[in-house]
């Protein structure tokens, strides 16, 4: 049988227990005790025989209560079981009662086969979530004196070469020196569609190399790699509660002794008050006991919460902590960096407008020397459109001047290259351009020689991602720009954002994130989205911060809440969705269990709920949230390829 | 200091809240958690009072949940 092949060794000895005292318990039920002896001792024969299968199927709940009172360990979920089923015996002691041995050994059984159940589901989640994380590299085959040596990746250095064959994963962060493969990334990023790699390369650790062999030099020691981050980020996360898991802890901290506390007072006081039946009220705070335990909340909370993280890690989305994924859902404004969210960062040099009786060429030539040492991404574009070759030694006192460009000697003369802000500052006459992208303008020893204009590419689903996230439910989107007014204006309307605040240096950025936060209404959440260059201290400052396309960027790792692994920005609505469904389920479970526990409470206070109703309201509650939590774990693939 | 422990036949949540509301009390304990789901105990306490923490908080995980075992 599958399942029994499924269920841990302990398990199966519980599994086994339960059928034989289930199959006693069915042939006792059956036995027409009645007709065959006479009162009382029918009624005797009948308290004994329900006593076999209550013992098979409870003895370690009875032994462990007894042992956990002998720590002063009361009121745990074993007490409560024996004294409720014990209870039910007893009351054939009672004159004037009913019999309850039926009810107190299937209460029992009913018990274990729940408790069962639940570790078998827990189990079974915690498995699936392991299983989705199982992205660890078995081993490495590393070159050593010329030989191929399989290795355990702990131990391969930096430096170190390695070979990785069709099929394998990759075992470690590095550079290709040699051969051009196709890499699956899904188990880092979601994404399907495998991505080429080839010499020259940069190749992160949990790919899985598909087509051909490559050798990697290794960059970073196997405790510091990709892999080993994300593991150690997913397993962290669950170490942050959520505001909601914390309440629930609490509760349960109070529950338990006011329910047991009503119980006794239930049981003993209208019989001794008001000189009513015994038996029937004793019946009554039994029932209580029954449903005192928290579990279902205890059980199913986290494991939604922890569901809920690891459904987004499968996608590319690590979310660091269960607190983040209930902060997530709250979100009403979405603020994005522009450059490299939503666009994708990589420049292109669209045009040279050179002044009068200036050439082109001399425009970039001098542009490119001056940012010769620089990486800003405009300046990579511009050495790029440079086709020539690049003296530096001509290059002296370079001064990069943050939001506004950059000063240098270039042959003894001073070359500037910068936004208008420069040129105002140094007081250059230049000409505005009409071209939307970033204008350099270029000035030679105070004389202006023209500009060029780059242009970032927007990225393919930037607006689909804003449509998203405007149907999962945010209100607002608002973008953060370095960059020129009319650039801004230009993306934010291509893309559908609602506000945009552009030519913000890098510190303003800040201060225009905490006054966006200030006019938050309160409840509602502010989630800024950065590619984690630069922008670290924004990704503190907000609600939530998520850093994007961080695969292998250690600052963005650290300052964000939220990593998406690849670059798409539709990501973002994607995790917000998943951080509502896996609120709306904790809320589910907590409304239900709580719900329908109350209403037995009331119902067995004035004396209308059974012991087989209190049963469901313990163990069946529990499985059932537990069935719910586990949907958290299921998630839709957003995109494909 | 900082050390993660694995637990082996945690079966009951509301146990492991209580352990780990009982170590979190516990004098020289910065952090304490005992993660039902991970099956783990992550104990954070000061430098000299490490070991001792830690004897205490498995004789708490004894008492509680005397099934359940931590593995240095």
């Amino acid at each position: 049988m599958r399942f029994l092949d499924s269920l841990s060794k302990r398990q199966r000895r519980t599994f086994v227990r339960i059928v034989i005292a289930l199959a006693i318990f069915a042939v006792v039920a059956l036995l027409p005790l009645d007709s065959l002896l006479s009162q009382p001792y029918a009624l005797w024969a009948e308290f004994v025989l329900f006593l076999i299968p209550y013992l098979i199927a409870g003895y370690d709940v009875l032994w462990k209560a007894a042992r956990n009172i002998g720590h002063g360990q009361i009121f745990d979920e074993n007490f409560l079981m024996s004294v409720a089923t014990l209870g039910a015996f007893a009351l054939v002691f009672f004159p004037d009662a009913e019999a309850h041995m039926a009810e107190g050994a299937a209460v029992m059984l009913f018990y274990q086969v729940g408790e069962l159940f639940q570790d078998y589901a827990v189990g079974k989640s915690r498995k699936s979530i392991a299983d989705m994380m199982d992205i660890a590299p078995e081993f490495a085959t590393v070159m050593r004196e010329g030989q191929q040596q399989e290795v355990d990746p702990y131990d391969v250095s930096v430096g170190e070469t390695i070979v990785v064959k069709p099929g394998e994963r990759v075992p470690l962060d590095g550079l290709i020196l040699d051969g051009a493969t196709q890499l699956d990334t899904a188990a880092l990023t979601g994404e399907s569609v495998p991505r080429t790699a080839k010499a020259g390369d940069r190749i992160n650790s949990g790919c899985i190399n598909l087509t051909g062999a490559i050798t990697v030099q290794v960059e970073k020691p196997y405790s510091e790699s990709t892999v080993q981050r994300i593991l150690e980020l997913v397993e962290n996360a669950s170490e942050k509660k959520a505001r909601t898991e914390s309440f629930i802890t609490r509760f349960a901290r109070y529950y338990t002794p006011i329910v047991v506390g009503i119980a006794a007072a239930l049981a003993i006081l209208p019989p001794l008050v008001l000189g009513q039946s015994w038996s029937d009220w004793i019946e009554r705070g039994l029932i209580f006991l029954v449903v005192s335990c928290p579990c279902a909340l205890v059980i199913s909370v986290p494991l939604t919460f922890f569901g809920g993280i690891g459904a987004a890690s499968k996608v590319g989305i690590l979310v660091k902590g269960s607190n983040y994924l209930e902060v997530l859902s709250q979100v009403d404004t979405v603020v994005f960096d522009k450059t490299g969210t939503l666009t994708n960062g990589t420049f292109n040099v669209v045009a040279i407008h050179a002044n009068e009786g200036v050439s082109p060429s001399d425009v970039l030539q001098f542009a490119a020397h001056a940012e010769a040492f620089s990486n800003h991404p405009i300046a990579l574009s511009v050495r790029e459109a440079y086709q020539g070759a690049i003296d530096e030694s001509i290059v002296s006192q370079v001064q990069e001047q943050s939001g506004k460009g950059v000063r240098a000697m270039v042959e003894e003369r001073l070359v500037l290259v910068g936004n208008h802000a420069l040129m105002e500052q140094e007081q250059v006459p230049f000409q505005a351009c009409e071209l939307a992208g970033t204008v350099l303008h270029v000035a030679l020893d105070g004389a202006y020689l023209g500009h060029i204009v780059i242009a970032d590419v927007l990225k393919g689903d930037a607006r689909q991602a804003v449509l998203q996230l405007q149907s999962a439910g945010v209100k607002r989107t608002v973008m953060l720009t370095g960059d020129r007014a009319e650039v801004a204006e230009a993306v934010a309307a291509e893309v559908g954002i609602n506000q945009t605040f552009a030519e913000l240096l890098p510190e303003h950025k800040v201060q225009q994130v905490e006054s966006l936060l200030a006019a938050q209404l309160p409840g509602a959440k502010l989630a800024f989205v950065g590619d984690g260059i630069n922008d670290a201290p924004v990704l503190t400052r907000a609600d939530v911060g998520i850093a994007m396309g961080a695969m292998g960027s250690d600052a963005a790792i650290e300052a964000a809440d939220v990593v998406l692994m690849d670059d798409r920005p539709s990501h973002i609505a994607t995790a917000i969705t998943l951080a509502r469904k896996t609120m709306r389920i904790a809320w589910q479970n907590i409304i239900f269990a709580l719900g329908v526990k109350i209403a037995i409470l009331i119902l067995a206070a004035v004396g209308i709920a059974t012991m087989w109703l209190a049963v469901f309201g313990d163990v069946g509650v529990c499985v059932l949230a537990i069935l719910n939590a586990m949907r958290a774990l299921r998630v839709k693939q957003v995109h494909k390829g | 200091m900082r050390k993660v422990y694995k637990l082996e036949d945690l079966c009951c949540a509301n146990c492991a809240a209580q352990i780990e509301d009982k170590i979190a009390r516990l004098d020289g304990v910065q952090h304490a958690r005992v993660n039902f789901l991970t099956q783990k105990f992550t104990l954070e306490a000061e430098d000299a009072q490490f070991d001792a923490v830690f004897a205490e908080s498995v004789s708490i995980f004894n008492k509680i949940e005397p099934d359940c075992t931590v593995i240095r």
